[in-house]
């Protein structure tokens, strides 16, 4: 479904992606597991379109998004729940999951807002308040939900356990196995690398801008050289 | 009863500056840039609607409409040509360009239509309404003017509130990169954008030449800088904010005026906003929500 070739990626002179290559298939949870500053946003960045590779490939549903505005992604059935959520904090939350809908031609069904507050029945009693005003957790979810709205083929999460308690950690992981369940395909990048590896089919480590490893989730979550270096022991 | 008209004076300057500071406020949000050249968009639009009226005795309407149509079109020209281009370099940059695109609309106006006054025929008329049995009377200008700010009120909040492109705009003042990701243009909304700005300054500029027709190729600038005062006066970014501090720079100017000095309006308008500013440093109806993490 997706395919990146061997992407190199500079933030000016800095040579943040050096070479990445990586698939993911139509279904799979794939996660992008690596310390800070590895190049996991980087990644997803290029992939959205908000960053585009000095040299390398990227393949989305055989078509070429290499250098594809990122505007025009959403529409072909990317979506990307930033990294820091980066929902729009003066707006509703309903006006919020509108804009997630964007892409979306005519009046937005009521059965999309549906299937969101399905997921996160906490946004639904919070309709119509301002999504600067939600908890951290609320607005994870929020970022999640705007996400949902435009029907992705494929959902990029951009570390959504960050800064959240870990009771709460645990509720988007089962959300996000909720909607693989569902049938999406997830690209997922994680700090969190235990519980990422406990969700995800394949995943991928990325150290200092390449990938160092990959595997099955299980095989990475036994491998000594990701204990000791992700799993704390 | 002096009282009175003096409000209404005031309020109906404060109009007109409320409405070309929606186009400063507006800009300002989206594009996160100060338009300097705003003020002589407004003067290019009186032009235009001075020629359409007077040259080619075509109906006010018509002229007003055109002046809309023109200053529309050379908001998303300068926007393309002299601001695009600078998305990425630092404010400072954007800001001088702004200032050398206003002084190339005022030397322009200049070489074209030289720099001898015109003067601006009313497109409203130049009737009065006498109210209380003549005790106060308003001039159609004052009325007109004051009513054309509520509609443009009313129009925009709806806009902003209830249409898709309006609440896609707010998104892009908020987060570009977000809004991007959201399938949103930045771009053509950033356009759009300049289009409102511009259509207003052209309806502002007819109203303040109605209301004082002496019209030159500076005309804009003085009205451009008080509209920006009014910006952050309100809070920049706002637009209710615009609107409210648009009509309360207009009635402080015209009650310093009237009560204090002519001379000195301009500087009791400005120490006002100084000591606004001091109390409330995002301006009246600013705000900033902080992120949570
Ligand atoms: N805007 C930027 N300008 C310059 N360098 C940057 C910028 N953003 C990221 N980098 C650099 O690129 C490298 C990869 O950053 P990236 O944000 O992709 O890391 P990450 O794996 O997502 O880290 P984290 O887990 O902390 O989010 C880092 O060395 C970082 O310093
Ligand atoms: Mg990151």
């Amino acid at each position: 479904m997706l395919t990146v070739n061997d992407i190199h990626v500079y933030y000016g002179n800095i040579h943040a992606l050096k070479g990445v290559s990586f698939q993911v298939n139509e279904g799979e949870i794939v996660a992008l597991i690596g310390a800070n500053g590895a190049g996991k946003s980087t990644t997803l960045k290029t992939i959205s379109g908000m960053m585009h590779p000095r040299s390398g490939k990227i393949t989305f549903l055989d078509e070429d998004i290499t250098h594809t505005d990122a505007y025009k992604l959403p529409a072909k059935g990317l979506a990307q729940v930033p990294e820091g959520r980066r929902i729009f904090l003066q707006m509703t939350v309903m006006e919020n999951l509108e804009m997630g809908a964007y892409i979306h031609k005519g009046k937005v069904p009521a059965e999309d807002f549906e299937n969101v507050f399905s997921h996160f029945p906490r946004l639904k009693e919070r309709r119509s308040q301002i999504a600067g005003t939600l908890s951290g957790g609320e607005q994870q979810m929020l970022a999640m939900g705007r996400a949902l709205m435009s029907h992705p083929k494929l959902l990029m999460l951009d570390e959504p356990s960050m800064g959240l308690a870990p009771i709460l950690v645990e509720e988007i992981f089962s959300i996000i196995q909720e909607f693989h369940a569902a049938g999406a395909t997830i690209l997922l990048v994680e700090q969190n690398a235990e519980m990422a590896l406990q969700v995800a089919d394949r995943a991928y480590v990325l150290e200092s801008g390449s990938i160092a490893l990959s595997g099955t989730g299980t095989e990475l979550a036994q491998s000594d050289e990701i204990k000791k270096a992700y799993l704390g022991g | 009863m002096t009282f009175l008209n003096y409000l209404l004076s005031g309020i109906s300057l404060g109009s007109i500056y409320a409405i070309i500071a929606l186009g400063y406020t507006m800009v300002y949000g989206i594009a996160k840039m100060l338009n300097f050249a705003h003020g002589d968009v407004i003067m290019v639009g009186s032009y235009i609607c001075f020629f359409a009226v007077s040259r080619f005795a075509l109906p006010p309407v018509v002229g007003v409409l055109a002046a809309m149509a023109v200053c529309t079109v050379l908001g998303i020209l300068v926007e393309r040509l002299a601001y695009k281009p600078l998305r990425a370099a630092p404010s400072l940059a954007v800001l001088i360009t702004a200032i050398g695109v206003s002084y190339f609309l005022q030397n322009g106006a200049q070489l074209l239509w030289t720099p001898n006054p015109k003067v601006f025929p009313s497109v409203v008329g130049n009737g009065r309404l006498a109210l209380f049995g003549g005790q106060l009377t308003v001039s159609y200008v004052t009325l007109v003017t004051i009513a054309s700010c509520v509609v443009i009120m009313i129009a925009l909040t709806l806009f902003t509130g209830h249409t898709k492109m309006g609440k896609a705009m707010r998104a892009c003042s908020e987060d570009k990169g977000a809004a991007q990701l959201m399938g949103i243009n930045v771009n053509s909304t950033i356009s759009v954008t300049f289009a409102i700005g511009s259509g207003l300054a052209a309806v502002a500029g007819v109203l303040l030449c109605s209301a004082y027709p002496n019209l030159v190729p500076t005309t804009g600038s003085m009205p451009g800088i008080k509209a920006f005062t009014a910006a952050v006066f309100g809070g920049i970014g706002s637009i209710p904010g615009a609107m409210l501090g648009g009509i309360l720079l207009g009635v402080i100017e015209i009650f310093a005026k009237a009560y204090i000095s002519t001379q000195l309006s301009d500087a009791v308008v400005f120490a006002v906003l100084i000591i606004v500013l001091l109390v409330k440093p995002a301006g009246l109806l600013g705000k900033k929500i902080s992120e949570k993490v």
